[in-house]
């Protein structure tokens, strides 16, 4: 009772007192500036008969505004591990592209392929550390020496194993076409087609999804990344002559110009410079 | 749960008045199904109720024809609906005493709700459904859909809560305009089994209703076949052995 | 304390969309596309946003779908009742003048309607009034409202921008296009927002106003 809380210096961890001052603010009525581009997102994956098909919209919007038509979900793990991601874009990117270098690292280090679970785990430890304040929801997809898998994660940093998996804004779309049509040991063809499908479903039934389909095939040894393998959205309308917007449908009032002054002299051929 | 009869309602506009209002719903039942086919109208609800996340009832109707040309069916607060059937039959009943041969149609009877669902909102007391009308009068299918604060249209399919989400993707991808009895049947069966597997208070006993120029049917419950044998599921975590 | 959990209710919703009316010398362009959506689903991809008043006169609105079905509702029944009294059908201005009224009677519990309103007036010239939620007017000469109006007016105030009410003697309040040209900004301006604007898409409904009758004409959108 006597003494004070010592003070004691801190033992490394998260430091989450931003988070509750932010709270305070928030309750007294301040809004955050909130400009994020929010990926309202399609993104889908599955187990085939030789591997893993991800796919993704190309979508990005912040608010009501489409901020991108053609962005890219489908980020690079490792050369056999890829993941899509749906949440705060730069949080997907940021987490993705961390990993991805630890990745590598350890690859130099151990001189063999990436393993799908240690991108999983170093993924999910991430997020709960930052107790979904990181808001990245991934699926996760790859071929290892153990073989094809394919996991979803929850930006609190809960994991899960699926034949098939679909995250973001559109995900029921997607989840109705997976649960009515998936079967195991799909060919390639029919992998793509289904995840096209599930894709196109959240383009147009999810309003924060939307334009191309994005789709990466991933088998053993072997990857192949379809950018914009479906473009279903072309422009309906292109006006019959273009626009020249004239000057002078602003008014102008008054007209006063001034001459930059030049305030350097430049001298041709100085000093030589000290070695 | 002894918050129920705790503050929440006691705040806001109900103290005004003095009066108890729906501020939110006690038993529910989960999504409504409804399509077009070839000779009438198709609606599919499964008959769970839902007390919060408990599964209380089991076997509650939520479709029901309406006079002649009819079909109503409900999602939302399951005594909402039965309070709204009692204003339909008195409806129905005042319109039959006329005795002039002329009877309400699907149109009109979806005309009144959409009023009687809005007037309950601007007096901020709310019927807390989501109701779907189908019906079929002189050789015209009628399919539209009321939400508790008054949002109405009309289309070929429709679908409410969950449904939304799920089946209205499957809806618009197969849903054609000469669908027969069979196939509608199928559709509607096959959104049913993704609702059962997504959604968590929909339940694996349901009743499908149909509407033609002939007359009301209404199926009796029956559940459908779900697989869950993806070999996947058997070990989930076998591959993400060194994983959590 | 953690408060139980229940679904709370407002008594508002936004149903999305877009309108558009440009008013031209003999003629008045009323656009606006099909889509009702709420959050992020689509709830109907051909639901009719325009609303014909009288012969010369209609209206086209976006936001709240019930509260826009109720006005139009009270609107038509407000002009039946005027042709009863009157024997002709209520001119443009007077029907401006009448929604202007009937929205500043919900003052303080408003219809969530975003109007324009697009005619020909008594001199048969194009005209279309522009509102806010609570009855706030103005004769334009352009006018876009609902989700994707910010979008869609600087492109009109770019081509079509009025001459200055400043300017002494006073020109014409009519746009300098002529009618096909004005249905061509109108598609086109469509066109872009869709692009840019996830609430506005499926299809676009058109209604061309002239002396000699009504025209209406739809093109598709995007549908994502």
């Amino acid at each position: 009772m006597t003494k004070a809380a010592i003070h004691v210096p801190p033992k490394g961890g998260f430091s989450f007192d931003l988070c509750r001052r932010n709270e305070m603010l928030a309750q007294n009525g301040l809004k955050p500036p909130c400009s994020f581009k929010k990926t309202g997102t399609t993104i889908v994956g599955l187990i085939f008969q030789d591997g893993v098909i991800l796919g993704a919209d190309t979508r990005a919007t912040e608010g009501p505004i489409v901020a991108d038509k053609n962005c890219e979900k489908i980020h690079y793990m490792a050369p056999n591990i890829y993941c899509c991601g749906a949440g705060t874009a730069a949080d997907t990117e940021a987490v993705t592209d961390m990993v991805s270098s630890q990745l590598q690292l350890h690859r130099y280090h151990t001189g063999r392929e990436s393993r799908v679970v240690t991108a999983l785990s170093l993924l999910k430890s991430h997020l709960f550390n930052y107790q979904g304040h990181v808001s990245a929801a991934l699926v996760l997809g790859g071929v290892d020496v153990t073989g094809p898998h394919l996991h979803t994660i929850y930006p609190h940093g809960s994991t899960d194993t699926l034949p098939f998996a679909t995250m973001g804004s559109g995900s029921l779309a997607a989840m109705a076409v997976f649960e009515s049509k998936y079967k195991e040991g799909l060919t390639r063809d029919e992998g793509i087609q289904l995840v096209s499908e599930a894709i196109c479903s959240g383009i147009f039934n999810d309003l924060g999804s939307g334009s191309n389909v994005d789709v990466c095939v991933i088998t053993k040894g072997h990857k192949e990344y379809l950018r914009n393998h479906q473009q279903p959205n072309p422009r309906t309308y292109v006006s019959s002559k273009g626009y020249s917007f004239v000057k002078g449908h602003t008014e102008v009032l008054t007209t006063k110009i001034t001459p930059l002054k030049e305030k350097v002299e430049v001298i041709e051929g100085g000093d030589a410079m000290e070695e | 749960m002894n918050s129920i009869d705790s503050t929440p309602a006691k705040q806001g506009l109900a103290s005004i008045e003095g009066s108890e209002r729906t501020l939110y719903p006690y038993v529910t039942g989960t999504s409504v199904i409804g399509i077009k086919y070839k000779d009438g109208i198709l609606i599919a609800a499964d008959m769970g109720g839902s007390y919060g996340s408990t599964l209380r009832y089991k076997s509650v109707e939520r479709i029901k024809p309406i006079g002649k040309h009819s079909l109503l069916g409900a999602s939302g607060e399951i005594s909402d609906f039965q309070e709204i059937l009692k204003y339909l039959d008195e409806l129905i009943v005042y319109d039959n005493m006329w005795d002039d041969g002329n009877s309400l149609g699907p149109k009109e009877v979806h005309n009144y709700l959409t009023r009687v669902m809005y007037n309950r909102r601007n007096k901020f007391n709310p019927l807390w459904n989501s109701l779907v009308l189908g019906g079929v009068k002189k050789g015209q299918k009628y399919l539209g859909m009321v939400s508790m604060i008054g949002v109405h249209f009309e289309d070929n399919h429709i679908a409410t809560g969950f449904g939304n989400h799920l089946a209205r993707p499957i809806l618009r991808e197969e849903w054609h305009e000469n669908i027969s009895f069979e196939d509608g049947v199928k559709l509607l069966e096959k959104c049913m089994r993704v609702l059962l597997y997504r959604d968590r208070s929909a339940i694996n006993k349901l009743q499908i209703a149909k509407i033609t120029e002939s007359g009301v049917f209404v199926s009796q419950p029956y559940a459908l076949k779900t697989f869950w044998g993806y070999s996947a599921f058997e070990n989930p975590t076998k591959g993400a052995e060194g994983s959590w | 304390m953690a408060s139980k959990q229940h679904a709370n209710w407002s008594p508002y919703d936004n149903n999305g969309g877009t309108c558009v009316a440009i008013a031209g010398a003999d003629y008045c362009v009323i656009a606006a596309d099909t889509r009702m959506s709420s959050g992020y689903n689509i709830l109907t991809r051909d639901y009719s946003k325009i609303c014909k008043l009288a012969d010369k006169c209609l209206l086209a609105s976006s936001g709240f779908q019930a509260d826009v079905r109720a006005l139009q509702k009270v609107l038509t029944a407000r002009h039946l009742i005027y042709q009863h009294q009157h024997n002709k059908q209520m001119s443009c201005p007077a029907m401006g003048q009448l929604l202007s009224n009937t929205l500043y009677y919900k003052r303080f519990f408003p219809y969530y309607a975003f109007n324009v309103l697009g005619g020909l007036d008594e001199k048969g010239q194009g005209c279309v009034f522009t509102y806010d939620a609570v009855g706030s007017y103005e004769r334009v000469v352009y006018s876009t409202q609902g989700s994707g109006s910010t979008l869609i007016m600087p492109v009109l105030d770019n081509k079509l921008k009025a001459p200055s009410p400043l300017i002494l003697p006073a020109k014409d309040a009519v746009t300098p296009l002529i009618e096909s040209e004005a249905v061509d900004l109108v598609k086109d301006v469509f066109a872009s927002a869709v692009e840019r604007d996830i609430y506005t898409g499926d299809r676009l409904e058109i209604v061309v106003v002239k002396p000699d009758g009504i025209r209406r004409e739809f093109i598709e959108l995007r549908k994502d």
